[in-house]
């Protein structure tokens, strides 16, 4: 450090590098892709989870939920006063549809009330983005959930026309308001967010009360546990004292829907910043040790120069390093660039669907440091071995030149006696079985790249078959139906009759909890007709699983969540009326891809339940000519508490998914292409630097560029040859892999691969390694004949 | 053996240079490695082209090979200009009728003795067959060998055998003994010589040794880009007589 700014070896590692600048530029790409996605992800996951917790705690958000049918409002009291509660909040919840004009399919969602007195919830609290809360004692001002105002154009002073418990009201909006409870906004059963179908409003508890006829008396609390308390322990004592009032079980955030979504994205977010960052700086090694031991191995004359001159081991390895480690800075700074810049965007999109107060991504000082450390780790990794062979140079030994290359052993010179070669195909597979490990490690980089490119296009497939399964095969209806109250049969019988209904199928379905041994789970449990037509549960290959007599057909998910299989009987814990428990045999467990299902015979399930023939729903097939008259008609029909539409609910989620996964499809293409990329520049750059002499001489001889490109080229050619099986095989691996870690309660992702995925996989690919040997080909177009051969090697 | 066919309008020079410069760079920088150099080359002959380092020798033989391009002057073969030539014309030019001879051997490592000769039989339009090349040079026992299993000396040979098997009409050999001691020379020049005497091929030979100078039909110098003398040899001798 005393005297120059620069030493002169530094200076070489700087003429390195910009004389390999080609090679460095490609290594720290893949770095960088590695990097930006440990960043954007991680900082992501680390964003989210950080937001949602700092949400929920300033917003009061609930532990517990604990419904019923209508308890009387002192209870509040025994429930506040129950071990290991903080804070009680009672409400009423029901159902309404809204009157908003335009043609189409009416929305539908809830009104939940705000306390009588004007005052902030204790539980669940409401992040105002506009105007107030309803005035103390009003019973005609609401406030409406943000997004659904937004897509309807709603805001405060604006009236709207509700229907509720079947009476038509007309309400004053005073706010827009975010709830904890609807980061993600989903009506119950759907698959996808859709402001323009599904609302939510908050209106003081008097008016709700008047409208419902729960004057007194509550049908939910929401509660907040002490710290440390159990919250099993809670739900059941919850559960104890409200099951004389209609519980329907107490539960927990692990089952409430938009707490479980907002879990499953942060928890799929962790899962790809596990899996993916890893792939990248792998490859990175194995370019950075084939550069570095080029590298080396070229230089060993200057290394054993130095070694005499005195420069000890230590400085030789540190060259080196030196010249691994700007790699690896170049690579980290571009990719906590981009992943800032990445991260900011994915936290856009993921904005649009789940609703915070505020989602700032920002990565902490941590969260660069673990790049950094990834990333350096990687190139030092890949820089070691051949770095340890400089340092271990003989000062003697380096300035030997090194014996010249044999190919006279091995499975190399059988070649020879190969007939109907051409000698550049023979030049070509010698090469590349005299260096097995390279070859092997750039058959490996592309193998990656083909793995990523597969798995990004899986996702399609998957989304795909999902849709297809879901909308087409096992939900045949158009519509569905759901009544505020059970009815009697009979009921249906005015809608069957409607023109334009030309299928209908009523349901009854019930909360449950289904126990099996220790293990329990909430969901519905459906009472369907006998040959179910339009809505069902399909087996492998798309015929009906109905229930028989006595018998449970319970989806897979819910089956190996419970760890039971057909045979097994499971206790099916019902709310209604006598608060039935049964004890149902498995009959099948057909796998569902989204949603859940557990089913019965109707006629079991009412028996069981002691009310009569009753429903309280049905789906319905309509003539398409008819719908929008239909719409209207049942819009106005008494003790329909929402509608759900097929097309509607398709059309949303498709939406949603092609915006997401078009996303990451499109950001796995790009990295993979890098991948590939750098790969084969890298493998191309080497082996030509390595026989620069060698294509020198052909060029000399009167061989024209093409025929010398050939030998360099389709050394590559054949090494994507072998690695593009191989990585479309392991991309089918890796989609498995994702198959299985990439599910949550909501839907699965089945494991399926097109053939096109696979074409386009592999195009993509060869076009990537086609694409450096153009950038290579120019190159060789401008080799220095006299330069190469004037020099020893 | 075949003597190269006359052509319509072909003399009996094989080269005819003049006013030959080759300027490397420019500016104050620029430098000067060929000065108008003028030189009619007769068919068949061998030539010793000696010279101080940095004297063009290297430049000189480049340009008549098609390595490299004149940056003014001309440079006839056979009635085909070469100073204007396109590059894949110089490409078939070397193809057709010029074998190079270098000091480092540049041999393919991945190639035994036979295929690195049939690298180039391959692509010649009127070629021998390996074997005899190589036998040309004295190896006819190591035809299956690679690289790495030979002799400096070897090796050397294989490269004149790769350069003659075409038949060329013109040998290139830039310090082809440069790298060997003066028995293996010998053994190497001896073939050199062999080859020009039977295929009549125009040979040049770059050497820092003097007493090659006596196994040549013609004896050229350089001194500082330009032919200080050009002296024809009545009486050469054979390659094995000579030593140093
Ligand atoms: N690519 C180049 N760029 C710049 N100058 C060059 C280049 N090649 C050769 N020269 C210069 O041209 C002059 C002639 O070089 P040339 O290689 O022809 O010499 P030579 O007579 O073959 O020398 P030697 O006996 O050392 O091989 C020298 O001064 C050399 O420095
Ligand atoms: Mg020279």
């Amino acid at each position: 450090m005393r005297g120059a700014p620069l030493g002169v070896l530094d200076r070489k590692v700087l003429r390195d590098l910009w004389r390999m600048r080609g090679q460095v530029f490609a290594i720290a790409l893949v770095v960088a892709a590695g990097v930006s996605i440990q960043v954007s992800m991680g900082g992501l996951t680390v964003s989210l989870a950080e937001t949602r917790a700092a949400y929920y705690e300033r917003y009061r958000f609930a532990d517990v939920w604990a419904p019923a049918v209508r308890a009387p409002q002192p209870l509040a009291e025994t429930l506040r006063a129950l071990d290991g509660v903080a804070s009680v909040e009672t409400r009423i919840i029901a159902p309404v549809l809204f009157e908003l004009g335009g043609e189409g399919p009416p929305p539908s969602g809830y009104v939940q009330s705000l306390p009588h007195d004007g005052a902030e919830p204790a539980v669940n609290a409401l992040h105002l983005t506009e105007g107030r809360l309803p005035a103390p004692g009003s019973s005609d001002e609401a406030v409406v959930l943000d997004s659904f105002a937004a897509e309807h154009g709603l805001a405060a002073g604006q009236r709207m026309t509700i229907t509720l418990a079947g009476r038509r009201e007309s309400v004053t909006i005073t706010g827009v308001a975010l709830s904890p409870e609807w980061i993600y906004a989903i009506a119950p059963g759907q698959l996808a967010p859709d402001p323009a179908l599904f609302g939510v409003i908050w209106m003081n508890e008097a008016g709700v009360a008047a409208a419902t006829g729960m004057s007194g008396a509550f049908n939910e609390a929401s509660v907040r546990l002490l710290r440390g308390a159990s919250e099993p322990a809670v739900r059941a004592a919850l559960d104890q004292v409200l099951a004389p009032y209609g519980a329907a079980g107490a539960y927990g955030r692990r089952d409430q829907v938009s707490d479980a979504f907002v879990t499953a994205e942060i928890d799929q977010m962790r899962t790809m910043t596990r899996l993916l960052p890893p792939i990248f700086l792998i490859v990175a090694a194995f370019l950075v040790n084939i550069v570095v031991s080029r590298l080396v191995a070229v230089e060993r004359e200057q290394i054993g120069l130095l070694r005499a001159f005195g420069y000890t081991p230590v400085q030789i390895a540190g060259h080196y390093l030196k010249f691994a480690s700007v790699i690896a800075v170049l690579g980290l700074a571009a990719g906590a660039a981009g992943g800032a810049w990445l991260g900011a965007q994915m936290a856009g999109m993921i904005a649009e669907y789940y609703h915070f107060p505020f989602l700032l991504f920002g990565v902490d000082p941590a969260g660069y440091a673990v790049a950094a450390l990834l990333a350096l780790g990687a190139v030092m990794l890949g820089a070691a071995g051949a770095v340890r062979r400089a340092a271990r140079l003989e000062p003697a030994e380096a300035m030997r030149p090194p014996a010249p290359a044999d190919y006279s052993r091995g499975l190399g010179a059988g070649l020879a006696r190969l007939k109907g070669l051409d000698h550049q195909s023979r030049m070509v597979l010698r090469q590349l079985l005299r260096f097995p490990l390279r070859a092997g490690l750039t058959g490996l980089g592309l193998a990656a790249s083909g793995a990523l490119l597969v798995c990004a296009f899986y996702f399609s497939d998957a989304v795909e078959a999902m849709v297809e399964d879901y909308f087409t095969l096992a939900n045949r209806h158009d519509l569905s139906v759901h009544l505020s109250d059970p009815r009697a049969m009979g009921a249906l019988d005015a809608l069957a009759e409607r023109p334009g209904v030309m299928e209908i199928e009523p349901f009854r379905a019930e909360p449950v909890r289904l126990r099996f041994e220790q293990r329990e789970v909430m969901t519905a449990l459906t009472g369907v007709v006998d040959d179910p037509r339009l809505a069902r549960l399909t087996g492998p290959d798309g015929e009906t699983i109905a229930p028989v007599p006595g018998g449970l057909v319970l989806s897979r998910d819910l089956a190996d969540r419970l760890g039971v299989g057909p045979g097994g009987t499971v206790t099916a814990a019902l709310t209604r009326g006598a608060r039935p428990e049964l004890a149902l045999q498995v009959i099948a467990t057909p796998q569902t891809w989204v949603g859940s299902g557990a089913q019965m015979r109707l006629d079991d399930l009412n028996r069981a339940l002691g009310d009569g023939d009753v429903i309280n729903g049905a789906v319905l097939r309509v003539d398409a000519d008819e719908a929008a008259a239909l719409y209207a008609a049942l819009k106005d029909a008494p003790g329909i508490a929402g509608m759900q539409f097929n097309a509607e609910a398709r059309r949303t989620f498709q939406a949603i998914m092609d915006e997401s996964l078009g996303t990451v499809i499109g950001v796995f293409i790009l990295f993979a292409s890098v991948i590939a990329l750098g790969v084969a520049y890298n493998a191309v750059r080497v082996s030509m630097a390595e026989r620069d002499r060698e294509l020198a001489s052909l060029r000399v001889m009167g061989f024209s560029r093409g025929d010398v490109s050939y030998i360099l080229l389709a050394e590559a050619a054949l090494i994507t040859l072998i690695a593009l099986p191989a990585g479309l095989a392991a991309g089918a691996l890796l989609a498995w892999g994702m198959s299985l870690s990439m599910s949550s309660d909501v839907f699965r992702l089945p494991f399926v691969i097109s053939p096109a995925s696979f074409a386009y996989a592999g195009l993509i690919l060869v076009v990537s390694v086609a694409l450096s040997g153009a950038l290579v080909r120019r190159r060789i177009d401008r080799l220095d004949m006299v330069k190469v051969l004037k020099t020893r090697e | 053996m075949a003597s190269p066919q006359a052509a319509p309008g072909r003399t009996d020079h094989t080269y005819e240079v003049r006013g030959l410069s080759r300027v490397y760079g420019d500016g104050p920088a620029a430098v000067h490695a060929l000065r108008g150099v003028d030189l009619d080359v007769p068919d068949g002959e061998l030539i010793v082209v000696l010279g101080a380092s940095g004297s063009g020798k290297s430049t000189f033989l480049n340009i008549l090979g098609g390595l490299d391009r004149a940056s003014s002057g001309t440079v006839m073969f056979r009635g085909q200009a070469l100073h204007d030539a396109s590059d894949a014309a110089l490409t078939r030019y070397r193809r057709d009728h010029v074998g190079f001879v270098f000091q480092f051997y540049n041999l393919m490592p991945s190639l035994t003795a036979r295929e690195n000769v049939a690298l180039v039989t391959e692509i010649a339009r009127d070629p021998m067959d390996p074997g005899e090349a190589l036998a040309l040079v004295g190896l006819e026992q190591r035809v299956d060998h690679f690289p790495s299993q030979m002799s400096g000396g070897e090796q050397q040979r294989v490269a004149i055998a790769r350069a003659i098997a075409k038949r060329p009409e013109v040998m290139m050999c830039d310090e082809p003994t440069g790298a060997l001691d003066s028995r293996t020379g010998v053994r190497v020049l001896e073939a050199l010589q062999n080859v020009n005497r039977e295929l009549g091929a125009t040979t040049f030979l770059i050497t820092h040794n003097m007493s090659v100078g006596d196994m040549a039909d013609r004896v050229i110098v350089f001194a500082d880009g330009a032919i200080r003398e050009n002296r024809v040899n009545r009486k050469p001798v054979r390659a094995s007589e000579l030593s140093w």
